[in-house]
């Protein structure tokens, strides 16, 4: 997809950032999934060259890329290191509701920290009991004087134990969705405990856990927003997340294509190389054309977004159709692969196992299509979730 | 402390290299140029000596118009200016044109070391280091792997087929390195962004007080005649093993005695 729009110097970034990943990232993505490891110090590289804090003002450290720019660096990411794209997006996730909603005082103290990528976010909505339907949260923040105490357990949180400040939707009234506020909650803080990690189908590389609060106390200076504005703040971070997410799956779904084109090239069958069979080469087709379809959707929406304009269902509508075409490319990659992708001595099953859970975090596809759904129907919506 | 790197645009080489017929140059205009990768090794070396000792760091560069690419693309790692000898007199400069040049664009800076890649990865003569010495009159510490610079003295190992040799000058010296020397770093955001407010100068030929029949490709002493390219390379022979014995690391060790390589 052409460029043409780009500066030089954003050329030259994302020439940069595809040299780090090709050399230094795309090498250990199969052993870091197979040993449980998870890239931190990968995280800390690309700090170290000021990619960490892309889409932030230059005041606090950023980059002061529009969001378009940053997606172009999480895809190239994510072609060659699946895990480290999404980390860095569960990253910016987290910093952007600090770098939107924070005091000033907290903002000068930790946003320096989280764009230069020395320390590491995480986003805690999800409950065990409250998924899709994340404003039925119950983990709970009672005031006392200058300070929350903090007592519950958010789950599914990637980075849990890993991270070094925690963005946490809590429960501080009994309006469902309007008794939510958001705190940032500093890994040291005492009454915080990680359960051990979840055991997954792939990204087992990334850590996924609950976040236990036991009489945890955060100082009201931390909380992002006003009280009761946090269901909102968790939703509007979301909208950002979700392109993440879809550039992340384009990244998966190019390295699968790359990974299939070359190996249609290769093997031989009845005397030639199988890319020379229709229905093998038609596949690539389709593969291809669904990778630049998901590409062209996730960039629209975030120049509407750098645009200033609404871009919630657009985000919506890039992450649904990239990960799904991520799931379905990856399926195909494997099948080109024959009984070889099956096996773990290529990384084409990794990739289908990658892609999967795509469709499930920050908001399942099912629950993309009800806000894509309401966005068209408004009230007359039959989605009533959330 | 003040440092030049001397860094050349060249084609890529990941692609195909390709000659020009007509007068058996390197066609430049057939892939993408690059920073010669030698390059990076010596501004890495620059750049260590610059964040331990401070040191004000200058890239020289003798190209086209379009080497101005190449130049931001040094300056990224955090450089501080450039000298561009920016003249379509220079075309087809052999080796010895080429040190001719760079000497003369250094002949009223003030510096106390030139550090360059021993080799550029298109011709690959290996000269112009030694030749920019000479023409400085400046001692020449070539084939670095390694270099330590404290109280006026530059002191490298060389490196040698059989080991390394310890050799040492007095600054000011000429320094070039090979690939053993460090692990060079990527540029980092910023340095990319402050690259483009970096000062470059550009002298021309005439400003250098170079008179343009000695470089250039007229002004070259060597010429290349002819070019054969290397011959594509042999079938390799095949060893299979099926796994029941030892067979195929027997037939491996029997290979490389008949070449002597065991
Ligand atoms: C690896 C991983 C990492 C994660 N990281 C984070 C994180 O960092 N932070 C965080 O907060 N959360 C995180 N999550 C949680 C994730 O966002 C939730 O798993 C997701 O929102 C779905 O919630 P649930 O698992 O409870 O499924 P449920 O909500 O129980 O859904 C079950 C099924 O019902 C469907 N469904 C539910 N409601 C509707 C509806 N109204 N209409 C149609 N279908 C519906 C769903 O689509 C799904 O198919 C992560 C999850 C995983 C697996």
């Amino acid at each position: 997809m052409s460029d043409v729009h780009l500066t030089d110097e954003q050329r030259q970034l994302l020439d940069l950032v595809g040299d780090v990943a090709r050399e230094r990232f795309a090498p250990r993505a199969a052993e870091d999934e197979a040993k449980s490891r998870f890239p931190r110090d990968a995280l800390a590289h690309l700090g170290s060259l000021d990619l960490a804090g892309l889409p932030f003002g230059s005041e606090h450290g950023g980059g002061g890329q529009p969001y378009g720019v940053y997606l172009r660096v999480l895809e190239e990411v994510a072609r060659a290191h699946v895990v480290v794209a999404l980390s860095l997006s569960v990253h910016t996730l987290a910093t952007w509701a600090v770098a939107s909603y924070a005091g000033d005082a907290l903002a000068a103290e930790v946003l320096p920290r989280l764009t230069a990528g020395e320390w590491l976010g995480a986003y805690c909505l999800s409950e065990e009991g409250s998924g899709s339907d994340a404003a039925a949260l119950t983990t709970r923040a009672e005031r006392e004087g200058e300070v929350y105490v903090l007592n519950g357990t958010k789950a599914w949180v990637t980075h849990a134990g890993e991270a070094d400040c925690y963005v946490v939707m809590v429960r501080t009234g009994e309006h469902k969705s309007r008794g939510v506020s958001t705190l940032l909650v500093p890994a040291d803080t005492p009454g915080i405990s990680f359960p051990p990690r979840e055991r997954k189908m792939g990204m087992a590389a990334s850590p996924t856990g609950q976040v236990v609060f036991t009489d945890a106390r955060v100082p009201v200076a931390n909380r992002l927003g006003d009280e009761g504005e946090g269901f909102r703040i968790a939703l509007a971070a979301l909208d950002g997340g979700r392109l993440g997410i879809a550039a992340c799956a384009v990244g998966l779904a190019q390295c699968a294509l790359d990974h299939a084109v070359g190996y249609a090239g290769q093997r031989q069958q009845f005397g030639r190389p199988i890319g020379q069979f229709q229905g093998v080469a038609f596949m690539l087709a389709d593969m291809a054309t669904g990778v630049e379809a998901a590409r062209a959707l996730y960039r629209e929406a975030a120049a509407r977004r750098d645009a200033g304009e609404p871009h919630g269902q657009h985000a919506s509508m890039a992450k649904l159709f990239a990960t799904d075409t991520a799931m379905r490319v990856t399926t195909d990659a494997v099948q080109v692969y024959g009984g070889y992708g099956y096996t773990t001595d290529y990384p084409v099953e990794r990739l289908m196992r990658e892609a999967k859970v795509m469709q499930i975090f920050e908001g399942t596809n099912q629950i993309q299509r009800v806000v894509i759904s309401r966005g068209l129907l408004g009230s007359c919506s039959a989605a009533t979730t959330a | 402390m003040r440092i030049i790197c001397p860094i050349k645009r060249v084609p890529d080489t990941a692609a195909d290299k390709k000659i020009d017929a007509t007068d058996n140059t390197v066609d430049r205009d057939g892939s993408e140029p690059v920073l010669n990768a030698n390059d990076e090794w010596s501004i890495e070396e620059a750049m260590r000596i610059k964040e331990r000792d401070g040191a004000e760091v200058i890239v020289l560069c003798m190209g086209p118009e379009a080497a101005q690419t190449t130049i931001r693309k040094a300056l990224s790692y955090g450089l501080d200016g450039a000298i561009h000898v920016n003249d379509e007199g220079v075309a087809g400069s052999d080796a010895v044109g080429t040190a001719r040049v760079l000497a003369a664009a250094l002949a009223d800076e003030e510096f106390d070391l030139i550090i360059m890649g021993n080799q550029s990865s298109d011709a690959r003569t290996m000269l112009v280091p030694a030749m920019l010495a000479e023409f400085l009159d400046l001692p020449a510490l070539t084939y670095a792997k390694k270099l330590d610079v404290a109280d006026g003295t530059a002191t490298v190992q060389r490196e040698m087929p059989s080991g390394h040799q310890v050799v040492e000058a007095p600054l000011p010296a000429v320094v070039s390195v090979v690939e053993a020397i460090n692990e060079p770093r990527y540029p980092s955001f910023k340095g990319i962004m402050a690259a483009k407010s970096k000062p470059v100068a550009t002298p021309d030929l005439a400003a250098l007080g170079v008179d343009a029949g000695e470089v250039g490709l007229g002004g070259a002493w060597t010429q290349v005649d002819e070019i054969t390219p290397k011959p594509p390379k042999e079938a390799g022979e095949k060893v299979s093993d099926d796994g029941s014995g030892n067979l195929g690391a027997q037939a491996v060790a029997e290979f490389l005695t008949k070449q002597k390589l065991l």
